[in-house]
């Protein structure tokens, strides 16, 4: 007991932070799943506001499909597709490297890569799906 | 005697399951829901990507049937329980005071109950017709 009372008025060796390390592309990849995923969270708002709307009714629906056809809506809705996919790929690197596979150099960079080459592939292609294909976004 | 010795049996130990008394619940589950995750957000995806240019009839018509609606609900409650986790862990990483820790927890469960149950209950709402 004593023991561990002066030990911790001594000053402790401390885990070097984030700005002592060189940027890896693996490192800033694990900051934006992080940054997506806080995005995402406060981003259901947006799902539960066009949700409310189309249950509340003809007039409620049209405010939301006005916002969500002014650039910045475009915009926030592009972020939002993206952040999602993004954040998916991220945890399907996550769930590979869980058993344990992909965790050599080669590999977790090449995965790594795949995930922000995809994550933009992706999010391209279903606009351009939702644009020309579907008709769904006018 | 120091305090790193204990009675208690190594079994013993795991069925108290450690400091937090929750094992590896928390990272089970988020693992449980992320893989849920993948076939659900993609239909939420493209179903929200295929409704967005059409009008509000036509949004509430597919919206309320069954097998959408029961989609939607799967891929809200999944994901707003995944995002709960999510979100605490961060706090944890980041809020280190007590008092503010205790208090940012608290809001985080709040506000994905909130926006967890108005999603069920527009949803819910389409699909009845009320």
């Amino acid at each position: 007991m004593v023991d561990a009372r002066t030990s911790q008025a001594k000053a402790r060796p401390t885990s070097p932070h984030l700005q002592i390390y060189r940027p890896m592309l693996t490192m800033m990849m694990s900051i934006v799943h992080r940054v997506t995923g806080g995005a995402l969270y406060f981003g259901t708002l947006l799902l539960v506001w066009w949700l409310i709307a189309a249950a509340a009714g003809p007039n409620a629906y049209a405010g939301v499909q006005w916002f969500m056809e002014t650039v910045v809506g475009r915009l926030i809705l592009f972020g939002y597709t993206w952040a999602l996919i993004h954040h998916m790929l991220g945890g399907i690197r996550h769930l590979i490297w869980d058993t344990g596979y992909g965790l050599g150099p080669v590999e977790r960079e090449w995965l790594t890569v795949a995930t922000i080459v995809g994550s933009i592939f992706w999010t391209v292609v279903l606009w351009l799906v939702g644009y020309l294909v579907m008709g769904g976004i006018r | 005697m120091s305090n790193h010795k204990s009675l208690r049996t190594p079994l013993g130990r795991v069925r108290h399951l450690g400091a937090a008394r929750s094992g590896t619940k928390h990272f089970w589950h988020q693992r449980l829901t992320s893989v849920a995750l993948i076939p659900l957000s993609i239909a939420a995806i493209l179903l929200v990507v295929s409704l967005l240019g059409r009008n509000h009839a036509a949004v509430v018509q597919i919206l309320g049937s069954s097998p959408v609606a029961i989609v939607m609900l799967l891929f809200v409650i999944t994901a707003v329980y995944h995002m709960w986790l999510g979100m605490q862990t961060i706090i944890e990483d980041y809020v280190h005071e007590e008092l503010p820790k205790v208090a940012t927890l608290m809001a985080n469960t709040f506000f994905s109950f909130a926006v967890g149950l108005a999603a069920v209950f527009a949803i819910l709402k389409l699909s009845f017709g009320l």
